[in-house]
C-alpha cells in the first residue's frame, strides 16, 4: 500500500538539505505511528521515495513524496486524514497539503515529472530590462551554457528546457519572474536560467510552485489538490 | 531586542550547511524578552553539529526557560565560512532561537567540555562585540559565564570570563539569575559591574576570578588570595543530591540537520566511582547518583513518542554499571510501543559489566556501535591507572558482542600514561590482536577491531595532576611502535590522535593565569577551531608560548611535587588533596583500589565534605566480569570486602 503526499517547504526550514528532509519525515511518520513498510536487510529503513530534490535554500509549495505502508497493519489507515495528522508532527513551514492512495506499481516521481514552475526573484535590473533579456533568450535558437560536473566542464543547450518565462514585475529585493523549466533529461535550476539570461544576474529567492507530468498531450500535477488555490493562499501577494 | 534574521538570511546562500544557523528544532523555545526579564545566551563554542546534542546545555535551557522572568536561548560557534560572511556584513554572533544579537543578552554562558575550544570562546565574544578581556567590559556588556568540566581549572580563562559556575549547573543558574535580576533592576549603572560580580562571588559554586590576587615567585605560583574578606578562599563545586529531582531535558531538542549523537539521550546516572585515575570526569562528578528506573522508563517512552527517534542512548560515564541496566534495556527493546524498531546504544561501556544478556537484547533491533575502553595494554598498567579489568573481562565482552552478530568493535586506549614502558604500549597491540582472534570464531575475516589510541593529558583534580605529560616526540614514538606491531594484522584498524594536539591540550589543561595571554595570542593569530585537525596549528601555540616567555616543558612535561601550589587548588571538587596524593602514590606502586559503591568508603571527600551520598538502587554490583575487583564475580552478588594492598587503613 502506497501513499503520495504533497507538502510545502517555506521559511527558515528551506535551508535544510534533501537528506535532512528524509530524516525529518521518518521521525514524523514514527511520531504519528504510521505503519511503515521497512526494507529488508542489516539496517532496515522505511521505504520513502522523494521526487526531484529541491536545492537547499529554495522554497516550495509543490513537494512530493511516496511512502509504502505495511500492508498487514495499514488497513485502518485513512489516507485522507494524513495531512491533518502529519502537519503538527512536522516543523513550521512544512505543511502537508494533500494525500492520496497510490497504485503500488505507479511510476516514480523522478521518472514521471517532466517540468517545474518556479517563482524567482532576481537582482539587479528593472522589470523592463528583464523583459528584454527574457524575450531575447526565448527568441534564441540555442542557449549554450557551461557548467562544472564532477570536476569536468560540460556544455549544455538550455533553450529546449525553457518552456516558458514571464516577468511579473518589481517586488521587494528585485524583479519577480515565473518560469517553467524542464526536468528531463535533467532538472534545470533557477540559477542556471538566470545565468543564461545575463551574467551577473543574482538569484535573491526561488520558490517551486508546481511540478508537472506531461502525459498523452495533457499536463497534470502528481497530486490534484481538492482546493487548488490552497497552496497559493499561503503565498503573500508579492507583486507590487 | 530585535531579530537580525533578515541580515542573516542573505548570508546563508553563501555558506556550507546553512541549516546550522536556522534553529527550528523540535523542542526549541522562543521566549519573549522584556526589561524585567533576565536573559541568558547559552553558547557551545564549537560547531552546531557538536554542540546541539550537549545535554548539559539543553538541561539548563529548559530549567531557565521554565523559571519566571527568565529567558534562555542558544548559540554555537559559526563555522569559518559563516564567520567570514558575518564579519564582512557586520552581523554579530546571534542566538539560533529568535536570532537576537548575543550582546543584547544579560549573560553569555559558555559550556566548556574540552580545552581546545578555549580560543573559540574568545572568538565568540569578539563576534558578539563584547571585549574579550573581562577588565575592559562596562555595564552595557553581558556578564560572561563559563561552566563544564574544563572549569575545574578556570585559571587559563580567568582574564576573559567574569564568573565560573563550578559543578552541576541545575541549581546554581537560578541563584545567579536572581543576583543578576537585582543588578538589572538597579539600572546597571556605571561602575556597578564590580558590585554585581562581588555579589556573585558569594553564591556557592561561583568563582569570580577578578576577586582574587595571584602571586608568583619566579615561575612558581605561591598564592591565590581573595581581595576581600567576604570572598571565599576556596570555591566548592555544586552537586545535586538527587538526579531523580531533575528529569531533564523533558523536551530534548530534535535538530533538523545531522548532528553527532542524533538520537534520544537519557542520562541514567551521574558520577562514577570506579576511580580510574586518569579520568577527570570520574573524579569531579562524584558521587554516583542513579536516576530511578521507572523515571528512566518514562523519559525513554515519552521521549521516543515525542521525538520520533528510533534510537535511544542511555548515557552516563559507565552505563553498564547502572543497577537496573539489563531490565531497562530489555524493557525498551521489548516494549510493544516501540514495535521492535527502537535501537539502544550504551556509550562508555566497561568490559567487565557487558554481558551476553545485554548484547543479545540490543541485537534484536539494531547492532549499535560498540566501544570498549580497556585504556591500557597490560594488567600492570591498568593497576597503575586503576582500571581493574582483566584480560578475560575484555575477551568475555568482545566474545559477547561477536557471538551476537557484531563484526566490529572499537577499543579505546591511552598512551603516555605514568610509568608506561614499551611492553605496556605493545600490550595494546596484543590485546587488539587477541580480540580479533576471538572474533574470527564468529565472524571470520569480516572481523574488525578498530583500535584508537589517544595521548594522555594529565588533568586537574585527578591523582595524575602531578604527572609530567609525555612529549609529542615520545608519544609519536609509541604510536609508531604500535603501527609497526599491527601492520600485518588485517583485523586491527589502528587510529591515533595527533600528538601535537595532545601537547596543545596539555598547555591549556594545567595552565595558570599566565596561559591566558597565550590563548589570546593563538586566537589573535587565527587559531580558532583547534579541535579540528584541518584548523589545528601547533606552531601558533609554540610561538605564543615563546612570545610570552613561557616554557612548554615547565607547563606540560614537568612532574609536580607534593608541596607545589597548583593553579586550581582554590577550586574544589570535594576531593581531599591528600586523598589524591595517596592515590598518586598507589598508582606509582601499581596498586588499585576498588569501587566504593560496593566497598567501604575511603573518604575521598566528595560525599563526606558535602553531606551527600551515593544514590544507587542496588548495593550489589551487576552480574558479570570482575567488577573492578580483579576477582571472579561472574555470578554477580555481593563483593567480598577486600581493600587491595597499598591503601592506608
Amino acid at each position: 500500500m502506497r501513499a503520495r503526499l504533497r507538502y510545502t517547504k517555506l521559511g527558515k526550514i528551506r535551508f535544510t538539505s534533501h537528506r535532512d528532509l528524509a530524516r525529518m519525515w521518518e521521525r514524523a511518520f514514527r511520531r504519528i505511528n504510521l505503519p511503515l513498510a521497512y526494507s529488508q536487510g542489516f539496517s532496515p529503513r522505511p521505504k520513502v521515495s522523494f521526487g526531484l530534490a529541491l536545492p537547499t535554500g529554495h522554497e516550495s509549495v509543490a513537494e512530493y513524496l511516496d511512502v509504502d505502508l505495511d500492508p498487514d497493519k495499514a488497513a485502518g489507515t485513512d489516507i485522507d486524514l494524513l495531512p491533518a495528522r502529519l502537519t503538527p508532527a512536522l516543523p513550521v513551514g512544512v505543511d502537508v497539503l494533500a494525500a492520496a492512495a497510490l497504485d503500488d506499481h505507479a511510476p516514480s516521481l523522478q521518472h514521471e515529472v517532466t517540468s517545474c514552475t518556479w517563482e524567482i526573484v532576481c537582482h539587479p535590473g528593472s522589470a523592463g530590462e528583464l523583459t528584454e533579456l527574457v524575450a531575447r533568450a526565448l527568441a534564441a535558437e540555442s542557449l549554450v551554457v557551461t557548467r562544472e560536473r564532477k570536476g569536468q566542464e560540460v556544455t549544455d543547450d538550455l533553450r529546449p528546457a525553457l518552456l516558458s518565462v514571464d516577468v511579473l514585475g518589481p517586488v521587494e529585493g528585485g524583479v519577480l519572474l515565473t518560469a517553467e523549466l524542464a526536468t528531463q533529461p535533467r532538472g534545470v535550476r533557477p540559477a542556471e536560467l538566470l545565468r543564461a539570461l545575463a551574467p551577473g544576474l543574482e538569484e535573491i529567492s526561488a520558490r517551486r510552485t508546481h511540478q508537472w507530468i506531461q502525459r498523452d498531450g495533457a499536463r497534470d500535477e502528481p497530486l490534484v489538490l481538492d482546493a487548488p488555490d490552497a497552496p497559493h493562499a499561503l503565498l503573500v501577494e508579492r507583486v507590487s | 531586542m530585535s531579530s537580525v534574521w533578515p541580515r542573516i538570511e542573505p548570508l546563508l546562500a553563501k555558506v556550507q550547511k546553512p541549516a546550522r544557523y536556522i534553529g527550528c528544532e523540535d523542542g526549541m523555545q522562543t521566549p519573549s524578552h522584556a526589561p524585567d526579564q533576565v536573559a541568558w545566551l547559552l553558547v557551545y563554542p564549537d560547531t552546531y553539529e557538536i554542540g546541539l546534542p550537549n545535554q548539559g546545555l539543553q538541561i539548563l535551557y529548559e530549567i531557565l526557560n521554565e523559571r519566571d522572568g527568565t529567558a534562555a536561548e542558544r548559540a554555537y560557534a559559526p563555522w569559518t565560512d559563516m564567520e567570514a560572511q558575518m564579519r564582512a556584513a557586520r552581523v554579530p554572533l546571534f542566538s539560533v532561537d529568535t536570532h537576537r544579537p548575543a550582546g543584547e543578552f544579560d549573560l553569555v554562558a559558555f559550556n566548556l567540555s574540552a580545552e581546545l575550544v578555549f580560543t573559540n570562546l574568545l572568538n565568540c565574544l569578539d563576534l558578539a562585540g563584547i571585549p574579550v578581556r573581562a577588565a575592559e567590559r562596562g555595564p552595557e556588556h553581558p556578564l560572561v559565564v563559563a561552566g563544564g568540566h574544563c572549569t575545574f581549572n578556570p585559571e587559563p580563562l580567568a582574564d576573559f570570563v567574569d564568573l565560573f559556575a563550578i559543578g552541576d549547573g541545575e541549581e546554581v543558574v537560578s541563584d545567579i539569575t536572581e543576583v543578576v535580576r537585582q543588578w538589572k533592576a538597579s539600572g546597571r549603572t556605571p561602575g556597578s559591574r564590580q558590585g554585581v560580580l562581588r555579589e556573585l562571588s558569594h553564591v556557592p559554586g561561583v568563582y569570580v576570578p577578578s576577586m582574587y590576587d595571584v602571586a608568583y615567585d619566579g615561575d612558581r605560583l605561591i598564592a591565590v588570595t581573595p581581595k576581600y574578606a567576604d570572598v571565599p578562599e576556596r570555591v566548592e563545586k555544586r552537586t545535586i543530591a538527587d538526579l531523580g529531582a531533575w528529569p531533564y531535558p523533558r523536551q530534548q531538542l530534535v535538530p533538523m540537520t545531522e548532528v553527532v549523537h542524533d538520537r534520544l539521550n537519557v542520562e541514567i546516572f551521574r558520577g562514577c566511582t570506579r576511580g580510574c585515575r586518569f579520568c577527570q570526569a570520574g573524579m569531579i562528578t562524584r558521587p554516583v547518583r542513579e536516576r530511578p528506573a521507572d523515571q528512566v522508563r518514562t523519559m525513554v517512552s515519552e521521549g521516543l513518542k515525542r521525538t520520533g527517534y528510533d534510537e535511544v542512548s542511555l548515557t552516563s560515564l559507565s552505563s553498564a554499571d547502572y543497577s537496573a541496566i539489563e531490565s531497562t534495556v530489555t524493557g525498551i527493546i521489548n516494549d510493544p510501543m516501540c514495535g521492535g524498531q527502537v535501537g539502544v546504544s550504551l556509550p562508555s561501556l566497561r568490559v567487565d559489566a557487558y554481558t551476553v544478556g545485554i548484547a543479545s537484547e540490543i541485537a534484536k533491533v539494531r547492532r549499535t556501535g560498540l566501544t570498549f575502553a580497556p585504556e591500557a595494554g597490560t594488567w600492570r598498567m591498568r593497576q597503575v591507572i586503576n582500571k581493574l579489568i582483566s584480560e578475560d573481562d575484555l575477551y568475555g565482552a568482545v566474545q559477547s558482542a561477536f557471538s551476537q552478530g557484531w563484526n566490529r568493535v572499537k577499543l579505546y586506549f591511552l598512551t603516555g600514561l605514568p610509568t608506561e614502558n614499551d611492553e605496556d604500549t605493545l600490550g595494546i597491540a596484543d590485546l587488539a590482536r587477541r580480540c580479533v582472534s576471538v572474533g574470527k570464531e564468529f565472524a571470520g575475516n569480516r572481523v574488525t577491531v578498530a583500535t584508537s589510541v589517544g595521548g594522555f593529558v594529565p588533568k586537574p583534580q585527578t591523582p595524575f595532576q602531578w604527572f609530567g605529560q609525555n612529549t609529542s616526540v615520545e608519544l609519536q614514538r609509541k604510536i609508531n611502535l604500535l603501527r609497526d606491531a599491527t601492520r600485518k594484522d588485517k583485523g586491527v584498524a589502528l587510529k591515533w590522535h595527533d600528538p601535537k594536539a595532545t601537547l596543545a591540550e596539555g598547555i591549556a589543561s594545567r595552565g595558570d593565569r599566565r596561559i591566558g595571554a597565550v590563548i589570546e595570542d593563538v586566537w589573535r593569530n587565527g587559531g580558532t577551531f583547534q579541535e579540528w585537525s584541518e584548523h589545528f596549528n601547533l606552531s601558533l601555540w609554540e610561538d605564543a608560548m615563546a612570545r610570552h616567555g613561557l616554557s612548554i616543558d615547565w607547563y606540560v612535561h614537568r612532574h609536580r611535587t607534593e608541596d607545589e601550589i597548583l593553579p586550581w587548588d582554590h577550586v574544589s571538587a570535594g576531593l581531599h588533596k591528600d586523598f589524591l596524593w595517596m592515590d598518586w602514590l598507589d598508582a606509582l606502586n601499581e596498586s588499585g583500589i576498588p569501587d566504593c559503591r560496593w566497598t567501604p568508603c575511603y573518604d575521598c571527600g566528595a560525599c563526606t565534605g558535602y553531606g551527600i551520598e551515593h544514590v544507587v538502587a542496588s548495593n550489589r554490583p551487576p552480574a558479570g566480569g570482575s567488577q573492578g575487583t580483579g576477582q571472579d564475580l561472574s555470578r554477580g552478588g555481593d563483593v567480598p570486602v577486600v581493600i587491595l594492598s597499598g591503601r592506608p587503613a
